[in-house]
């Protein structure tokens, strides 16, 4: 019975609003502390790479970013499984919550990508197969949030965002195979060791910790914005009322 | 057989739907009333299944109809708004097509229900030629052939002459005379035997 | 009709030269097939939703699942299977030889199937979706990388003399899991689609 007050509390709107109210500043502040110690531990304190040099640091902003944007849209997918399977809207708003913060955090990882290429090869962009298959999932974010767009009825484009998320999740992998075996086709002088130098514990403390300070991130910003998703959609409910007044 | 219980739904802002309930048994015809907009083509086309309720079930003998599906559609016939014929197609030809996807249908089969509802004359044209009448006729022919116990027809008068809405009640009636049920979206009641008859006014604030 | 002209205009834009065309052959084939696809695939379902078949279908009491993937079948057949028949005139157009020919219209048939299965789930996704074509690309496309990888690499082994299997075979993985998946998907696409 306990489970089952449990499951219902998490598919009603007022609980996950209230819950998510009440844990956005502690999730906000231990992601705070988390990348500031991470930062300082990765670009202070960590010795630089011997083959990378400096330029290796920017994997702690690179790699977290990357991980998560996949991390988030898998979220997203399951959320929105749940939501097509069990009927519960709060699913539903959690998925779209999901979709921009995982757009951003792909823009992100290309970004830092980018930066972390210039040094390393003498270009901003090449066809390196992590880069390219981030640059894939930005399209199936953006594929996402569009038929979202597209869709007026918003019980449809819940239902239809979810089905579209649940065979993108299928495809990741057997996108990313499929890239990484053309780039082993095409293999170039400039092998990518990006984001994966070999690294002793002086090194990886930080990064890990600022995957920890990143998801602590991500869930702030989930929080946050189901709550605005929760408010939108039922905005003739009567808890509304009662929360905004 | 038929049983709706406490159906709600929302189409976007609007709660089209307010827990709607009631039973449809064999030999009974079930009438939706109420003013445009009041609902009626949402329950219908909810019990069908093309719409799923926020709340509420649709029970068909005994089971929930979602879970049971395809044997749920085996047992109805659905006509909605506008017939679903293919403007290329002959009026035999689509019928052919739309109930061959459900079971196989012999030439006498189409014959005899097109005649029954007075569609001969105009069988063989394509569809796009014929009126709107002509064509609601061809889509009655439609549900007779599907054989089917439940009949969920959303406003079947439109379109028709006075002969062609004498048809309707005719052929409801001799749907309900098979034990077959019938839950029909009207403007106006039908006039059939009140033991018959189960009216549900729908928009009722 | 549409690839063809595509693969026609491809020379106009780069070269004359038919050794570099030849290059640029298994990319120009494989644009022209998704470009082709994409526009095809708007009319998969669109008619039948129009005129109220593929509710019909959808309340048959049949498996939807199946009757879409008949009909997914015949619209290959229809569109797919003859740009891939016909894909030998805009290779020779491109500095392609008359041995690779056979390799290139396997690839391309192949991979054309897997396209209109995938396809028909943004089809059933995007009915009644505003600016439902732009949108059906924009679904469409990252899900058809994969497709685009081993199939494109199939048509430059044929084309370059080398063997084919090995990328066949994994388009071929790739179409027996979308026969398997996609239509289930599809399925449950248009019935969403309907409402």
């Amino acid at each position: 019975m306990a489970t089952w007050t449990w499951f219902h509390r998490l598919a009603s709107p007022p609980h996950v609003y209230a819950f998510a109210r009440r844990w956005t500043p502690w999730f906000g502040g231990f992601a705070a502390v988390a990348i500031v110690v991470a930062l300082y531990g990765g670009l202070v304190m960590a010795p630089p790479d011997y083959q990378q040099k400096d330029a290796f640091r920017m994997v702690y902003v690179h790699a977290p970013t990357a991980w998560l944007s996949l991390m988030i849209y898998t979220t997203m997918a399951v959320a929105a499984a749940v939501g097509l399977i069990w009927r519960m809207k709060v699913a539903h708003a959690a998925a779209a919550a999901c979709a921009p913060v995982g757009a951003w955090m792909t823009v992100a990882a290309l970004g830092t990508g980018m930066l972390y290429g210039k040094p390393m090869w003498g270009t901003y962009w090449v066809w390196d197969p992590r880069l390219t298959a981030e640059l894939v999932l930005l399209f199936l974010y953006f594929g996402y949030m569009g038929l979202r767009a597209g869709i007026e009825d918003p019980v449809k484009a819940d239902k239809a965002s979810a089905v579209l998320a649940v065979v993108g999740v299928i495809n990741v992998p057997i996108i990313k195979f499929s890239v990484e075996w053309w780039n082993s086709l095409h293999q170039t002088a400039t092998v990518m060791q990006m984001g994966k130098p070999k690294m002793d514990f002086d090194m990886l403390w930080p990064l890990l910790l600022m995957l920890l300070g990143f998801l602590l991130y991500f869930i702030t910003v989930l929080l946050i914005r189901l709550r605005a998703e929760l408010l939108r959609r039922e905005r003739n409910a009567s808890w509304v009322r009662e929360v905004l007044a | 057989m038929l049983t709706v219980q406490g159906v709600h739904l929302w189409r976007g802002d609007r709660h089209v739907l307010r827990g709607v309930s009631f039973e449809g048994t064999p030999g009974k015809c079930v009438l939706l009333t109420g003013k445009n907009g009041a609902g009626k083509t949402t329950l219908i086309r909810a019990i069908a299944g093309l719409l799923d309720p926020e709340e509420g079930q649709v029970f068909w003998r005994g089971a929930p109809a979602r879970t049971r599906r395809d044997e749920f559609h085996g047992d109805l016939a659905y006509l909605g708004h506008e017939p679903p014929l293919k403007g290329d197609l002959s009026a035999r030809e689509n019928l052919r097509y739309s109930i061959g996807i459900r079971r196989s249908v012999t030439t006498a089969e189409i014959d005899a229900a097109l005649t029954r509802t007075g569609a001969s004359a105009f069988a063989d044209r394509a569809t796009r030629m014929l009126s709107a009448g002509q064509k609601r006729r061809v889509a009655l022919a439609g549900v007779l052939l599907a054989n089917a116990v439940l009949w969920l027809l959303d406003e079947p008068t439109t379109n028709l002459d006075a002969d062609g809405q004498q048809l309707v009640r005719d052929l409801i009636s001799e749907q309900l005379a098979r034990d077959g049920i019938v839950v029909a979206a009207v403007h106006h009641s039908l006039p059939l035997p009140a033991e018959q008859l189960v009216e549900l006014t729908l928009g009722q604030p | 009709m549409f690839f063809m002209i595509v693969a026609t205009l491809f020379p106009l834009t780069l070269t004359p030269e038919m050794s570099r065309l030849r290059d640029a052959a298994p990319g120009v084939l494989w644009i022209g097939a998704l470009l082709s696809s994409l526009l095809a695939l708007e009319f998969l379902f669109r008619d039948d939703a129009v005129d109220g078949t593929l509710e019909q279908f959808a309340l048959s009491g049949q498996s939807l699942t199946w009757m879409l993937f008949a009909k997914t079948c015949t619209h290959w057949l229809l569109t797919g299977l003859p740009l891939a028949l016909s894909a030998p005139i805009a290779a020779a157009a491109l500095g392609v030889s008359v041995d690779a020919m056979p390799g290139v219209v396997a690839s391309l048939a192949l991979g054309s199937f897997a396209m209109s299965l995938i396809g028909a789930i943004g089809a059933g996704l995007t009915l009644g979706a505003r600016r439902g074509g732009v949108l059906l690309s924009l679904l469409t496309l990252p899900l058809a990388v994969p497709i685009l990888i081993f199939g494109a690499r199939a048509t430059q082994l044929a084309i370059s003399g080398g063997d084919i299997a090995p990328p066949m075979y994994l388009l071929g993985a790739i179409a027996v899991l979308g026969v398997t998946l996609a239509p289930l998907a599809a399925a449950a696409a248009v019935r969403i689609g309907l409402e």
